[in-house]
């Protein structure tokens, strides 16, 4: 349970960081808070020549909320993002998630921008991006772009990043007037990655009428999967949960069938969707 | 023990890098230099010899390394020493008071609860809940039970079964308020007394 040997590089701003992440290529990773990328050294899963360490950085430790949403910088910790109040009255599915991830004593360390980084489909983190429309700023030296969440997960674990680029930002909508959200899971410990979850984001109109239901899951797709849930919630709670199930694509693992996981998808849907209609009408 | 620098002898290899760690560890300036690939929980055990900080699962699942950085918990198994440079580090040696030589003299409020309630058997958790709850209670000094039980979610303990843990958390945010607050059921607290 000992990394292989590499290299560090402690770059203080993100030009170098850059430049560093050009220059080792293929052979670099970025390493942020480390809550996901030292478990894959430690079990040598991975074993790069050299790592670039971005928390010397302190310009990217920040959260920042504007008119639009909320931007969170790359070396913003999981537990600053949740307990910033601003943000959290901008967007806020982004606390109702973030609880659900690991334990407090991760979320001091892991960085939302690094579990997106990580495009793990059971990361709360990558189905809130995907639920609210967001989008992650990378920088290389060949340049910038703001790659939008529905182009930014490829699959397990794999996001448009190039090996040289660094996500150094990613946004996150502002919650729309008359809307709710809620975010609800099932896992066999508390802390633990969920079995399956859904986050529901419902927008009313002024009268009180549902105008939009739309629900994300993880942990039972590949990539975050969003559904527009609108018409079959209209249709009855049942249809919804019927809609979910159908569309879930889950796997067997050790820790439940696929079938027993697409059945959470039905019930969580029901839950989260009851969740945020109760919280968009007070 | 004093701020010298010792050069790691030990498990450095071809294409590790190696680098000078200057910390400031219970208050005290350390400081030595170690391959990039050492844990902060390695550091401090192997390099610093500060073996007080216990290493169970080494992917952070157990909670047993925890130590707090800059004043917060975090697991030292999933830090590489180089990552925390200049910065500074509590372990359990570091939450009694500390005499000249660094050694723990009398022992803090969570410490003391954790005697009072019997929350430990073998001990190999126990630095790891230590850390944790004192940032706890800094945080959040007057916990309900069920606070108290999400204060200790993230760490493992397999001899107790933690209603004693649970019970030291509530009698150490007593102890933190009034430092001779009686005992009053000699740490054979159950469900339900509170
Ligand atoms: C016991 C345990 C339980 C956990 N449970 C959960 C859970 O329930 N839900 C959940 O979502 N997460 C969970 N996590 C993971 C945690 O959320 C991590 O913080 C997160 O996945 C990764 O963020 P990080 O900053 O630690 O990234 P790192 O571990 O440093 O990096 C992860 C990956 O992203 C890349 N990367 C990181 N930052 C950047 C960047 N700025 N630019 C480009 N690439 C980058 C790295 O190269 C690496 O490949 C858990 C972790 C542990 C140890
Ligand atoms: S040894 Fe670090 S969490 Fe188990
Ligand atoms: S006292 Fe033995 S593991 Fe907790």
């Amino acid at each position: 349970m000992k990394p292989a040997p590499f290299s560090w590089h402690g770059p203080a701003s993100v030009a170098e960081a850059v430049s560093l992440l050009a220059e080792v290529g293929h052979e670099g990773k970025v390493l942020a808070g480390g809550q996901s990328l030292v478990p894959v050294l430690a079990m040598r899963l991975a074993s790069p020549a050299h790592l670039v360490d971005i928390n010397k950085i302190a310009d990217l430790a920040y959260v920042r909320t504007d008119a639009d949403g909320v931007t969170v910088g790359a070396l913003a910790r999981h537990r600053d993002v949740e307990r910033d109040v601003a943000a959290g009255a901008a967007q806020p599915l982004l606390a109702q998630a973030l609880v659900n991830v690991a334990h407090p004593t991760i979320r001091n360390r892991g960085t939302t921008v690094g579990s997106l980084a990580h495009a793990d489909p059971s990361g709360e983190m990558t189905c809130v991006l995907a639920l609210t429309g967001g989008s992650v700023t990378a920088v290389s030296v060949r340049g910038e772009r703001t790659i939008p969440a529905a182009e930014f997960f490829l699959g397990p674990l794999e996001s448009a990043l190039a090996p040289d680029e660094l996500a150094i930002s990613a946004y996150f909508p502002r919650a729309a007037p008359f809307s709710g959200s809620a975010f609800v899971e099932l896992s066999r410990r508390h802390g633990d990655y969920a079995l399956c979850g859904v986050g529901t984001v419902v927008t009313l109109d002024p009268d009180g009428a549902v105008v939009s239901v739309r629900c994300g899951y993880l942990s039972v797709s590949d990539t975050p999967l969003v559904l527009d849930l609108t018409q079959a919630w209209a249709a009855g709670p049942e249809e919804a949960a019927e809609v979910a199930r159908a569309a879930v694509d889950p796997a067997d693992d050790i820790h439940a069938t696929a079938g027993y996981r697409r059945h959470l998808a039905g019930v969580l849907t029901g839950r989260s969707i009851e969740r945020a209609l109760a919280r968009a009408r007070t | 023990m004093s701020g010298e620098e010792t050069v790691a002898d030990h498990g450095v290899e071809s294409g590790d890098s190696v680098h000078l760690v200057p910390v400031t560890v219970n208050g005290l300036a350390r400081s030595a230099t170690v391959p990039a690939r050492r844990t902060l929980s390695d550091y401090l055990r192997h390099d610093l010899q500060l073996t007080g900080t216990h290493v169970g699962c080494e992917h952070g699942v157990c909670g047993a390394c925890t130590v707090l950085l800059d004043g917060r918990p975090v697991r030292s198994c999933l830090i590489f020493a180089v990552s925390v440079q200049g910065q500074e580090i509590t372990t359990v040696e570091g939450l009694g008071q500390l005499d000249a030589d660094g050694d723990p003299r009398s022992l803090s409020p969570v410490q003391r609860a954790f005697r009072d309630c019997h929350a430990l058997q073998c001990g190999f958790c126990t630095p790891g809940f230590l850390t944790t709850i004192t940032a706890g209670l800094a945080e959040n000094p007057e916990p309900s039970r069920e606070e108290a039980v999400e204060m200790i979610a993230g760490n493992l303990c397999r001899c107790t079964g933690y209603q004693n843990i649970v019970a030291a958390v509530l009698r150490a945010a007593e102890l933190t308020k009034d430092p001779d607050a009686p005992n009053a059921d000699d740490g054979h607290r159950h469900e339900g007394d509170r």
